[in-house]
């Protein structure tokens, strides 16, 4: 059997779902058994290639670069897993879209608050143009599986990957699926172990 | 006591008169989402997360009263579909970035995306510009994460006694404001209680210096308190 081609890519996020990834620990030399890591921040390949079978993306679209490129990744891989909050919903990476647009915020962060004050980057420059709003993957292309968290968990990353790579149906909602960090521990009920007695029943 | 006689997920169940569906539910061990609703505040029904199938009609749980011969339904597929699309257009109606707020871990929204599957948004968000107010010498209130469930309105009021708290405005628009819309510090009828950063389910209200996931809600607190005024018992 060929060896699965597996991807991951990081576009607007801190790299904490990439080092989550990398805390599957041990397990990452069994996936190394079964996979060839064909594009990554993680090895040193500069292109995104054809023929991926199953990619995470790191982080939501915050430049024409991200844009591009996710358009590549989409129509070069077969499953694409968004990874992680950002992926998913636009997470601390869209908080910038409240106060208005990219000029605002580059005028805000280059000249108002600067000190001494600096120049915006024109398009021209090396650092790609920001988009007006940062969004998430699935509101640009299809998206065939959500790892919401900020970072997702090595062993829910594991799980996911696993039945991904096996080519078997997956339901994360069996394991603790959760926006935002790890927290507190979960009961059965899916609640928080703190007092919420108004969602279980008396 | 008149005792009700009414079908529950196809099981036969007795009631209590007078008891409402999300009570007679959870007495017989079936849980039913909530977020408006806080044992021992008046039910609003605002949130509509506790939505049944009444004979085929959608009824909130919280405020139906039992009745006899009735046909309850708790977790149909549509039930189940409406629940989730609620809680996704929540989050999409104001700006929750779980992984930053103050209740992360310790969220009753949060807890309900994952009880009900959402594992994305299918809406789009509004992204409203909200405000933070912070003039309070003990507590917060970040716009941002409220959900306008109403329980400090209702905790403040029928608890405390106090009404600091109530809503204002339409729409968008709509916030839970303190004393005629004055900064929560110069609210002169706050009694600094609390007891509504206990009963929010979110990061809306929140203790001022509580870092991420140390924003305990205390409902618990809230129960005693209730059951010290209601049934005479102190808890130690």
């Amino acid at each position: 059997m060929a060896r699965l081609r597996l991807a991951t890519v990081w576009l607007g996020g801190c790299s904490g779902c990439h080092m989550s990834f990398l805390d599957m620990d041990e397990y990452l030399l069994e996936l190394a058994e079964i996979v060839d890591v064909v594009f990554s921040p993680l090895v040193d390949s500069k292109t995104y290639p054809e023929g991926v079978d199953v990619v995470l993306v790191e982080g939501a679209i915050c430049n024409v670069e991200h844009m591009e490129m996710i358009h590549r990744v989409r129509s070069n891989s077969r499953v694409l897993i968004s990874f992680g909050d950002c992926a998913v919903t636009g997470n601390v990476s869209a908080i910038r879209n409240v106060l208005g647009g990219a000029l605002p915020v580059l005028k805000c962060s280059y000249e108002e608050r600067s000190d001494p004050a600096g120049m915006i980057p024109s398009p021209n420059d090396i650092v790609p143009q920001l988009l007006d709003r940062v969004v998430p993957v699935h509101a640009v292309v299809k998206v065939d599986l959500f790892l919401p968290g900020c970072p997702p968990s090595g062993p829910m990353i594991r799980t996911a990957l696993e039945k991904v790579l096996a080519g078997e149906t997956i339901d994360l909602m069996e394991h603790h699926l959760s926006f935002g960090g790890y927290g507190r521990p979960r009961n059965s009920e899916g609640s928080s172990t703190a007092s919420s007695s108004s969602t279980a029943p008396s | 006591m008149a005792v009700k006689t009414l079908s529950l997920d196809g099981q036969l169940i007795s009631a209590r008169d007078g008891q409402t569906l999300l009570e007679a539910a959870r007495e017989s061990g079936v849980s039913i989402p909530t977020l408006c609703h806080l044992d021992g505040l008046d039910p609003v029904g605002a949130c509509r997360l506790c939505l049944v199938e009444v004979n085929g009609r959608l009824m909130p749980s919280c405020l139906t009263r039992v009745a006899e011969e009735m046909e309850v339904w708790t977790q149909t597929e549509r039930l189940q579909r409406y629940r989730k699309q609620i809680v996704e257009l929540l989050f999409a109606e104001r700006n929750h970035i779980c992984s930053v707020c103050v209740a992360n871990g310790n969220c009753e929204l949060q807890d309900l995306a994952m009880r009900l599957g959402v594992d994305h948004l299918r809406y789009a968000p509004q992204e409203p510009q909200c405000e933070v107010d912070l003039s309070h010498e003990r507590y917060g209130l970040d716009h941002n994460r409220c959900v306008l469930c109403t329980r400090c309105v209702r905790v403040c009021d029928e608890i405390e006694g106090a009404h600091t708290w109530d809503v204002a405005g339409r729409g968008t628009n709509c916030r839970v404001i303190t004393d005629l819309h004055q900064p929560w510090g110069s609210a002169s009828t706050c009694t600094s209680c609390g007891k509504c950063v206990m009963a929010c389910p979110t990061g809306a209200l929140f203790h001022r210096g509580a870092s991420v996931s140390e924003n305990v809600h205390d409902r618990e607190t809230l129960h005693a308190l209730i059951l010290a005024r209601e049934e005479k018992q102190w808890l130690v």
